[in-house]
């Protein structure tokens, strides 16, 4: 079908593009942060990251429960299965506190401090 | 009991409002509610697939794997929507027509079928595995209440998940078979568009996009993306209070690549439909 190939003749060279585009990025140095969560709760509840880094959060979560960690400011939302650890990316940041919170449990939240 | 359906709800209402959109897109084409009915049962095995191995596929590229799936199966639905648009543009007004044998034309709007039975399930596949992660993870825990409150709740969400998908296809059904088209058009454009930079978000938080992730703006203060307004739009338009560079840049490019592909495959590009399809887009 003609509509088929135009799609991919148009669409191939811009697929391309883009994973030419697509490589991770570790060539930054990182800061790597730990918080654990169990019944129901981040531990601990306030983390501290520095300014103008990449941050690397590891979530795990002890609990029998998923949770979805997510902030609207860190920008990150991440389902985490029961008994399981999450990563979380986060781009480097200005100072300032960044709230987060489990969004499948009201009742757990928690902020990154950045200085 | 309450928690149990608002999240249901939260989670059900995206896929609603894509299903809904999507029924009112094939609204008279030959068989649509068992391809649809079957995107949607399909999504939901799949859901529950993708959420029993949800710990698994976490693992998968150094911890990315949920981001670079969801992503991915994004990007599918893009493609099938954009394939959708393009194929109704250049075979649209023939079928309207009858200009061709009946038979070919159900041949041929089964495979359109397909494209938006995929999309269909690719939503429900989303919503449903994030709904099916939480349910059980309630029902593995002791203190989770008891099974009968989950399953009301869980069932009161649906029922309400429905409802929106019911409203946004009669709300399109009210609008005057002449301008349906052109009005569907361009919400399945938007739609594929929006898709496309909640790709681009996961492969940014999957760190495998790094170029121009700048934030452009903040309109948080304005519609919030946990906002009813801020949902709504975030599944018809994209719309995301902090979008980056890259993702504007992408949400462009789907517009004008579907724009110029529904141009240059249009039979008839001087037509009524044709024209009104081409206002909408710009």
């Amino acid at each position: 079908m003609s509509a088929v190939t135009m799609t991919m003749r148009l669409f191939l060279p811009a697929a391309i593009g883009a994973i030419a585009l697509l490589q991770p990025a570790w060539a930054e140095p990182i800061a790597e942060i730990l918080v654990t969560y169990s019944n129901g709760q981040f531990q601990p509840g306030v983390l501290n990251a520095p300014v103008d880094k990449p941050v690397v959060i590891h979530v795990k979560n002890l609990d029998a429960k998923a949770l979805e960690f997510e902030s609207t400011s860190l920008r990150v939302e991440k389902v985490v299965a029961a008994k399981s650890e999450g990563i979380v990316n986060v781009r480097a940041l200005k100072a300032g506190r960044y709230e987060f919170y489990d969004d499948f449990n009201d009742k757990a939240h928690g902020a990154l401090i950045v200085e | 009991m309450l928690a149990t359906l608002i999240i249901v709800f939260r989670e059900v209402f995206e896929a609603g409002l894509i299903v809904g959109i999507v029924l009112a897109v094939t609204g008279s084409v030959p068989h649509r509610n068992s391809w649809i009915g079957g995107g949607v049962l399909t999504g939901l095995m799949a859901a529950c697939v993708v959420a029993a191995f949800a710990g698994a596929l976490s693992q998968l590229f150094e911890g990315m794997g949920q981001e670079l799936f969801n992503a991915a199966i994004l990007a599918v639905a893009v493609v099938m929507l954009t394939w959708h648009n393009v194929w109704m543009a250049s075979h649209g007004r023939e079928m309207a027509g009858q200009m061709r044998a009946a038979g070919q034309a159900v041949a041929d709007g089964s495979k359109s079928l397909l494209a938006l039975a995929v999309v269909v399930g690719v939503a429900v596949l989303r919503e449903g595995s994030e709904v099916a992660l939480f349910l059980y993870g309630i029902l593995a825990s002791d203190g989770g209440g008891s099974a009968a409150s989950l399953a009301l709740g869980g069932l009161a969400g649906l029922v309400l998940g429905a409802g929106v998908c019911l409203l946004t296809y009669s709300g399109l059904m009210r609008i005057p078979q002449k301008a349906l088209f052109a009005t569907t058009t361009t919400l399945i454009t938007l739609l594929a568009a929006g898709m496309a930079t909640q790709a681009i978000a996961f492969l940014e938080r999957a760190n495998w996009l790094i170029s121009l992730d700048r934030v452009a703006w903040d309109s948080g203060w304005l519609i919030s993306d946990r906002s009813i307004a801020g949902r709504t739009l975030h599944t018809l338009i994209g719309y995301t209070d902090q979008p980056t560079q890259m993702q504007l840049l992408v949400y462009v490019t789907v517009l004008l690549g579907t724009f110029l592909l529904m141009r240059l495959t249009a039979t008839h590009p001087t037509g009524r439909g044709g024209s009104a399809v081409r206002e909408r887009a710009i």
